[in-house]
């Protein structure tokens, strides 16, 4: 007669000697099984606490970086902090995106999903990134009537994590304000110096493209000579190179490009 | 707890301390002991690791294959170290990301190993959880006492809170920037092997070489 108690079932396989194959495959697969529920019930319900501390230091960055540039404190306090407006670019249309609340918008969520982003083709994906969200969130910061200041999100790969960060550029959309990474899990005391305040300081001044529009910014290895080229970090190429080229994917064509041509000449349909 | 298991306690603490006499754990007590807050955090999430594996691995001991021990050990430890460093990404968000990939790395800390293979594989529950915990405190006082020298000798403060006002900001105390950077952990930690050492002249061992010498005035 079969036993069919589980109980029994249990008894039995601890009574086998430990060397045997039915035992050994046993403990092996319910140590997996308890060590892989505990892992995911972790992770699973603290995803949304560690999701919420992400985000408060995103934007305690943003914010910290934003009143670090010379004169936009003072912008800031004058005009209020909520004349940072922020809005949503559709890549498609280089036009914004009114159809979509940029508050509820995530980027993040749209970066893997094939309905709300496209992919890329291995010789114009110089960010590593695989798709391209079809809409990216825009933060603008006005004086007077003219614009001072545009803040864009950008990501890509580095040498082994996808480092992201926010570029900010002056209002003649062409100077850098400011570089700021405030995501990346490069190899910690090499890769992850990009995230040194004294590298970053290196950015603000750079000049995006030449006069021609050809995107030049560029990071090298020694002393930057022109007003295109950034110190890259010994021992850190990868990550710095990364940074480079994620910055070339995201102000070229597929990027912002077409949209900060058309903020240039002003014809905007908002 | 009984009088045996209280003296096994105190001895893992001073006299059998996994820093200072096995040499266990080094590698992390080098990189997190820059400031106390951080050396702090690390201890205590060594020492629930380091009690949680040495009680679960003690639970399944009599029915661990040999042939999959240390896989098995490596695994329970691996999953109690995402944990812990799960928890603390939701909890204690800023200290994490000064702690970087140190907490994931109590993996392959050598102190949590050693105690399962050591003790755990071999003793029943209790005994195994009070060897986690007096492995763990005495992993965690070396860090504390190496993280407060550190904290206070490099900047000054403790915990964030000025102690020794700097010339900085208008003090007296010129902070030593050695203490910030890897080696002076060394330094730490070899002036207090040596001090203990010298308390305790048991702990020295034999020299593993002997330089021979030949008698000058015999052979001429």
């Amino acid at each position: 007669m079969v036993e069919l108690n589980p109980i029994m079932w249990w008894r039995r396989l601890l009574s086998l000697p430990n060397e045997s194959r039915t035992k050994t495959f046993a403990v092996a697969f319910l140590v997996a099984f308890f060590s892989a529920i505990a892992v995911s019930v972790t992770a699973v319900a603290l995803r949304p606490i560690q999701q919420a501390n992400l985000e408060r230091q995103r934007t305690a960055q943003m914010e910290a970086m934003i009143s670090a540039l010379p004169g936009m404190a003072d912008i800031l306090r004058e005009a209020g902090a909520d004349t940072m407006e922020s809005f949503l670019v559709d890549f498609a249309t280089a036009n914004t995106a009114t159809n979509v609340n940029p508050a509820s918008y995530n980027f993040r969520d749209a970066m893997t999903d094939p309905a709300s982003s496209i992919s890329l083709s291995r010789d114009v994906d110089t960010a590593g990134i695989g798709r391209r969200p079809n809409l990216m969130p825009v933060y603008m910061l006005r004086s007077k009537g003219e614009l001072a200041l545009v803040v864009l999100p950008v990501y890509g790969t580095g040498y082994q994590s996808t480092i992201h960060a926010y570029l900010a550029l002056k209002g003649d959309l062409n100077t850098v304000a400011a570089l700021q990474v405030y995501e990346q899990g490069e190899t910690p005391g090499l890769g992850s110096r990009i995230t040194d305040a004294a590298w970053q300081a290196l950015w603000p001044g750079r000049k995006i493209a030449d006069d021609d529009g050809v995107i030049r910014i560029s990071v090298v290895r020694g002393s930057a000579t022109t007003v295109f080229e950034v110190d890259g970090i010994t021992g850190a190429t990868r990550s710095t190179t990364g940074v480079a080229n994620l910055l070339h994917f995201w102000l070229g064509d597929l990027g912002y490009g077409p949209f900060l041509t058309r903020l240039k000449r002003g014809d905007l349909e908002t | 707890m009984s009088g045996g298991n209280m003296k096994t306690f105190l001895t893992q603490l001073l006299d059998n301390n996994p820093i200072t006499l096995q040499i266990l754990g080094i590698c992390s007590a080098l990189a997190v002991t820059t400031s106390l807050g951080t050396a702090l955090t690390m201890s205590a999430a060594l020492t629930v690791v380091l009690m949680m594996s040495n009680g679960t691995i003690s639970l399944i001991r009599n029915h661990l294959p040999s042939s999959i021990r240390l896989i098995v050990q490596i695994t329970i430890i691996a999953s109690l170290v995402i944990v812990a460093d799960q928890i603390l990404l939701a909890f204690a968000f800023e200290m994490s990301q000064r702690l970087s990939i140190f907490v994931g790395l109590i993996v392959t800390n050598c102190l949590v190993l050693g105690r399962a293979e050591g003790f755990a594989m071999r003793n029943p529950i209790w005994p195994s959880l009070l060897d986690g915990l007096a492995n763990g405190l005495g992993y965690s006082a070396v860090l504390i006492v190496v993280g407060t020298i550190r904290e206070l000798l490099g900047t000054g403060m403790l915990l964030g809170r000025t102690i020794l006002p700097t010339v900085e900001t208008g003090g007296w105390f010129e902070p030593l920037g050695l203490m910030l950077l890897a080696p002076s952990a060394f330094f730490i930690i070899g002036l207090l092997i040596w001090a203990i050492r010298t308390l305790r002249p048991a702990q020295i061992e034999e020299p593993e070489f002997r330089i021979r010498t030949t008698d000058v005035s015999r052979t001429s």
